[in-house]
């Protein structure tokens, strides 16, 4: 009995910065409908910033103060990249301002790298609360119990911000109807930008708070953002309760699960998330997304014609001389258009499905280093022939797709993407835990081609022949009446059922295929580099292919696969820099502001209005 | 107008592609290595170490180079991704004109580029990644490591551990290859010295996602005599301010691997833990003898002290050097071969990269840590020649796949 | 006269309310029939249940004598009801005749076939029933930039490119200027001659309603209250009780069944 109620309490405890940062990504969700993914990195500058505080703000009372004060300064910087960077793109497509906050990422992590070093910081502890209390005899840290207190009174005043002043009411009618408080005669550029402060503070006051608890370092972004994240969607995007109570769910349930199952930390709040979002799809307190529930938000997409002889022409005549590489240029130009080539077909499939389909996944590397782990345990298990491999691996990421896109296809919108994150952290993570079988992280090594593909140049004419004709595949069938049907789907799911299509097999099948095509990517790249390891199955890696396809353009047919081939191009160039994700970053939050409807689609909208070509031209 | 900057731009593009060239055909006479590290994503412990190489790099051509030839490293940032590492080894070896490859510390990028080499016939020396795949079960003739690997180091803990009359042992390690080979062999060289020890508790956090006031107590749940720890860096400093505080380690022997190493312990201040027993690099103490030049050489270069990155990186162009003298030439075969049975002279003694497996003699410092003037350091230690805690040449050659 | 579509004692409650209450209407074979009531009568109700949006609590629906009660939208729709939308529902992304042979395409179950180029799939058939809403000439432009009437009667293109025996039409007329409600009625009961196809339409404007309907069925808090000829409807007493005497009622679940 002591023993549990000592667990509780540290869960409680640890639920503390979860909560403080989730509400702050829920509140900002709710009211501006942006996810924001450097939400993690105002939490790491809010740790960084609190850390250099303390040291020069001396005593219990410099400690609270420089806690505070951090809370201010993130909420200022918040409120610099709302102006700076989000303001501009409100009009942009759906979800492009996720884009911009991954720029923001970026830039924020070379930053902090620059100012505070790449040393972990050892955050220090809070004065007069050092060492433990007994509670029924258990241990608990003194600041613990602080931490118990602070939160939830955050909470409370919170709940009577939201509730008792006219601000709060504001926002929680923003929440239910933005064009309403429009009405209303409130500056809501005004509005979001406060609520974002707002957000960014409480992401800074919570990485500044578990200082006593860790310390600053540079990995700390991503690893809050993930567990934030199921928070939010849980509790319901928007929704404050919510993020309260999922905060505590997860956290109690993580201390139970250290004691009780030690190997299910990496997976256990992705089962509680797919649970939760299996009997409420909204998450415990969200509602129903109203927003893009008819057709696309922003400017409707180009109606879409077969490629004309001109650009075939073009298009041939690049590929003709991408085939004669071997004969000008090096083994590495190979193995480097080799890659290239990959991540343009596995971009090229997720684009399919953002982009022909309508479908946010957040989750697509699952089915690209689905098709590579397929390929890699067939090679390791059953000596299977590389042949066939190249055959059952495409095949069993589109199971796969089938299978999880069956399930999440219940859901829409934000929670439809999160649910696809959902099952691909899932799937990495078994793969990461089971060792005997998958390698775990030491992954599957000795995978390489047969013989007669055994060569550079042969391989590369391989990838070529294969994620071209992928390529045109998927470009083909946006064309043909199943991807008239997918778009019919997703510009009025209602139109399209009253005229006789089965929205829900049209989508499960684009999900699958664009599955079946990503695995083929990844078998692709198994064989070209002989290994693979978990890391194709991260989020990292299906960001890198969402990214470029905002990037890219999601409107545009093209989209895809030149965001792909251009921003791996410029990554390239960039790697050799010290500071490139700065670079990296900037140049991302500048083609979003630039270029709103990605690459493809404001050239063709410039070179439309210069008059090079006809308005309508593909 | 607009046509100016466009050839404006494609000129500096032309100048930019023919700068490769430019230093290349300077440099005729350097013999390349090409280095690949987690320089970004590592920062902390990939800059003493590309110091360390610099410094010996610095010695070396100084005393006229390796064949009356320069040395010179190319290094290069990886991010820490295995695909990302393959297609710089490409590179380096095609386009820079790289003779061998070294470098990483995470092992899975160790592993990636150790198949990589084995496929395209290139020599690797694996500098710092400490899997025992490396040169046992998954090893290859182009792959040698440097390091002491997690058995060797485990087994110098186990070896120690086993003289306590401690009986029952919990273990925390990251959930993740490196974490369960540590625990994997200490358990493995523990039980071997003392069959009777019996291990309570398992626990295994996310790697730099520990919820150390959990695992904290599910560790003093168990009641273990000892406690073996694999935990590092922010995990570590997590672990081991919840343990103090809520007195997990008190009474208790808590071996920790690479805990002494000034990487792991200087950013915990004085909130180092006490007598542990662990394996680290104790450079404070090291006035004489090969450790001592080093060090001494090191913190005059730098005005810093050594990390054991720093160390390693020496003892790597250190290696790299004999090899290519044994060898009177950079063809693959010729280096590959020299470092079969190639004995250096380093500032840890005279190791041996051996022809069985590949894996170098180099040891580890054992000892006990404590605070002294706000820093941890390690105290009592000793040298532990890698030689003593190699599994026997039977057990080797079952795990190494067939050549 | 024979009987297209009817409903049995059709009703639907919504917790407390009932939304309709007991209604049996029946639709005759190339018969123009409104569907009328003040906001909050049920038409939207009936409607969805008619297409198979909601389901009833009780009571059926039968299309030629067999019951379609419960069948998916989509179902319905194969069964040879077409329908068109109070607030325009049309792929933004396709051009006007793209939407139409959409409608074809799923029509002669083409739908997972990935070979053709869909746009080279029923060009002529499209064509054609853009020629009878008087569309062809408009049939490449980008739907997203027609004008509202225009989208209108591409939607009735649309609905019809099935065939269907029954057309139904929510509030076909509303959001247009006058003169182009009167075009679209026109056209509408145009079409009824020509294929035959028998129409239920709800609508708030009794101009258009007694200018094109053959018939009128009038609803009032879910119950029907009366039916008849324009003639009829316009001089009985309990309709103009419920449409100027106060009986006019705002309901709210009106509003919301349209989202």
């Amino acid at each position: 009995m002591e023993f549990f109620v000592a667990q509780i309490l540290t869960g409680l405890a640890n639920a503390s910065s979860l909560f403080l940062v989730a509400c702050g990504l829920s509140l900002i969700f709710g009211v501006t409908r942006i996810v924001n993914f450097a939400h993690g990195s105002l939490y790491m500058i809010g740790a960084y910033v609190g850390y250099s505080l303390i040291q020069v703000l001396p005593g219990v009372v410099g400690f609270w103060g420089a806690i505070l004060l951090a809370g201010i300064v993130v909420g200022i910087i918040g409120v610099l990249i709302e102006m700076l960077v989000l303001r501009p793109v409100y009009k942009a497509p759906e979800l492009f301002q996720l884009v911009a906050t991954f720029g923001v990422i970026l830039v924020i992590q070379d930053l902090a790298l620059i100012i505070w070093g790449p040393e972990d910081l050892l955050g220090p502890r809070s004065p007069g609360l050092r060492g433990v209390v007994r509670i029924m005899g258990e241990p608990i840290p003194k600041y613990d119990l602080a931490l118990l207190v602070i939160t939830p009174f955050v909470a409370l005043s919170l709940w009577y911000l939201m509730t008792k002043t006219r601000l709060g009411v504001l926002v929680r009618a923003a929440t239910q109807d933005r064009e309403m408080v429009g009405a209303l005669g409130v500056n809501q550029a005004w509005l979001f930008t406060g609520v974002f402060g707002l957000g960014a503070a409480l992401a800074g006051l919570g990485g500044a708070l578990q200082l006593p608890k860790g310390g600053a370092d540079l990995l700390m972004d991503f690893n809050i953002l993930t567990p934030v994240f199921v928070v939010v969607v849980i509790g319901g995007m928007g929704s404050l309760p919510g993020a309260y109570l999922a905060a505590i769910i997860i956290s109690v349930l993580n201390v139970f699960g250290v004691t009780y199952v030690p190997q299910s930390t990496l997976v256990l709040m992705f089962i509680v998330m797919i649970v939760v979002l299996m009997v409420r799809p909204y998450g415990l307190f969200g509602r129903e997304e109203v927003a893009g529930e008819h057709g696309q938000v922003g400017e409707p997409e180009r109606p879409i014609k077969p490629a004309s002889n001109k650009a075939r022409m073009i298009v041939g005549a690049g590929l003709f001389l991408l085939a004669l590489l071997p004969i000008f240029g090096s083994s590495f130009s190979l193995v480097l258009a080799t890659d290239v080539l990959i991540f343009c077909l596995f971009a090229a499939s997720l684009h399919f499905l953002l982009g022909t389909g309508g479908l946010v996944s957040f989750g697509h590397a699952a089915y690209y280093g689905g098709g590579a782990y397929v390929a890699a345990l067939l090679v390791t298990h059953a000596n299977t022939p590389m042949e066939l491999a190249f055959l059952l691996a495409p095949l069993g990421a589109g199971l796969a797709a089938l299978a999880i896109g069956w399930v999440c296809l219940r859901l829409t919108g934000v929670y439809f993407a999160m649910l696809t994150l959902a099952f691909a952290q899932l799937i990495w993570s078994l793969v990461f835990q089971w060792g005997d079988v998958t390698g775990g992280d030491d992954g599957l090594l000795n995978i390489w081609p047969a013989e007669w593909l055994k060569s550079t140049s042969t391989y590369f004419y391989f990838t070529l022949i294969l994620a071209v004709s992928g390529i045109i595949l998927l470009r083909h069938i946006a064309h043909s009446p199943f991807g008239y049907a997918l778009r019919a789907a997703r510009d009025s799911k209602r139109q399209a059922e009253a005229m006789g299509i089965d929205t829900a097999r049209v989508q499960l099948f684009a999900f699958g295929f664009a599955g079946l095509m990503g695995g083929l990517a990844g078998a692709l790249f198994v064989f070209a580099k002989g290994s693979v390891f978990p890391n194709e199955l991260e989020i990292a890696r299906s960001f890198d292919a969402l990214i470029v396809v905002f990037l890219g353009g999601v409107k545009t047919l093209a989209g895809g696969v030149v965001g792909a081939g251009f921003f791996k191009g410029i990554e390239e160039t960039l790697l050799r820099f010290e500071y490139w994700r700065l670079l990296m970053g900037l140049l991302i939050i500048f083609v979003v502001i630039a270029a709103p409807n990605g690459v493809v689609g404001s050239l063709r909208k410039g070179l439309e209005r210069s008059g090079l070509i006809k308005a309508g031209d593909q | 107008m607009k046509r100016k900057s466009f050839l404006k731009g494609l000129l500096g593009f032309a100048t930019l592609a023919a700068m490769p060239i430019a230093t290349i055909a300077n440099a005729q006479e350097a013999i390349v290595i090409g280095e690949i590290n987690h320089y970004k994503r590592m920062a902390a412990f990939t800059a003493p170490y590309k110091q360390g190489i610099e410094l010996a790099l610095e010695e070396i051509n100084g005393d006229g180079g390796v064949m009356g030839r320069p040395l010179e490293f190319i290094f290069r940032d990886d991010q820490g991704e295995p695909g990302e590492a393959i297609k710089i080894a490409e590179e380096l070896m095609s386009n820079e004109g790289a003779v061998m490859l070294t470098g990483t510390i995470l092992s899975n990028v160790g592993l990636a580029i150790s198949s990589y080499a084995a496929e395209k016939e290139y020599v690797y020396l694996a500098s710092e990644p400490l899997a025992d795949a490396l040169v046992w079960s998954a090893g290859n003739p182009y792959t040698f490591r440097l390091r002491a690997s997690t058995y060797m180091q485990a087994a110098m803990l186990a070896e120690e551990a086993a003289k306590t009359d401690a009986v029952t042992y919990a273990t925390i390690a990251p959930n993740y290859a490196y974490g369960k080979d540590a625990v994997a062999a200490f358990k493995d060289a523990l039980t071997r010295l003392r069959p009777d020890v019996e291990f309570v508790a398992e626990q295994w956090p996310g790697v730099f996602k520990i919820d150390a006031g959990a695992e904290v107590q599910a560790l003093e749940r168990s009641k273990p005599d000892a406690i073996y720890n694999v935990t590092f860096g922010t995990d570590l400093a997590k672990f081991v301010r919840e343990g103090t505080d809520r007195g997990l380690f008190d009474g208790r022997n808590v071996y920790g691997l690479l805990s002494g190493e000034p990487e792991y312990m200087d950013p915990l201040g004085d909130e180092a833990p006490e007598g542990w027993t662990v394996t680290g690099y104790p450079w404070q103490d090291m006035t004489d003898g090969p450790e001592g030049e080093f060090v001494a050489a090191y913190q005059a270069r730098y005005d810093d002290y050594p990390r054991i990155g720093s160390l390693v990186g020496y003892m790597t162009v250190q290696s790299i050097a004999a090899a290519l003298e044994k060898a009177g030439s950079t063809e693959g075969e010729a280096i590959r071969a020299a470092f079969e049975d190639l004995t250096v002279a380093t500032p840890m003694g005279d190791i041996l990269f051996r022809s069985i497996d590949n894996q170098s003699t180099a040891g580890a410092y054992v000892g006990t840590t404590t605070v002294r003037d706000g820093k941890g350091i390690m105290v009592d230690w000793v040298y532990k020649d890698g030689a003593d805690y190699l599994l026997s040449d039977e057990e080797v050659m079952a795990l190494r796949p067939a050549e | 006269m024979t009987v297209v579509l009817e409903t049995q004692n059709l009703t639907k409650r919504f917790e407390a309310i009932v939304a309709v209450d007991d209604v049996s209407l029946q639709l005759h074979k190339g018969e123009l029939l409104a569907l009328i009531g003040p906001n909050g009568a049920g038409k939207s109700t009936c409607f969805n249940m008619l297409m198979g949006q909601l389901k009833p609590t009780s009571g059926s629906v039968l299309l030629e004598g067999q019951n379609i009660t419960g069948l998916k939208p989509r179902e319905v729709w194969r069964q040879g009801v077409g329908r068109t939308f109070q607030i325009t529902a049309t792929y933004t992304s396709m051009t006007v005749i793209e939407n139409v042979q959409m409608a074809l395409l799923s029509h002669h179950r083409q739908v997972f076939s990935i070979l053709p180029y869909a746009t080279r799939k029923y060009r002529t058939e499209a064509l054609n029933l853009l020629e009878m809403v008087n569309m062809a000439d408009q049939a490449d432009r980008h739907c997203a930039t027609l004008a509202y009437g225009d989208l209108k009667r591409m939607e009735l293109a649309i609905a019809l490119a099935h065939d269907p025996k029954v057309l139904l039409m929510d509030e076909p007329t509303a959001g247009m200027a006058p003169k182009e409600r009167v075009a679209l009625m026109q056209l509408t009961a145009d079409i009824v001659r020509d294929r035959g196809v028998s129409v239920l339409f709800t609508e708030h404007d009794m101009d258009v309603v007694f200018a094109h309907s053959h018939r009128i069925i009038v609803l009032n808090r879910g119950e029907l209250i009366t039916e008849g000829t324009a003639e009829e409807i316009r001089n009985n007493p309990t309709v103009q009780e419920v449409y100027l005497g106060g009986g006019t009622v705002f309901g709210s679940e009106e509003g919301a069944e349209h989202a």
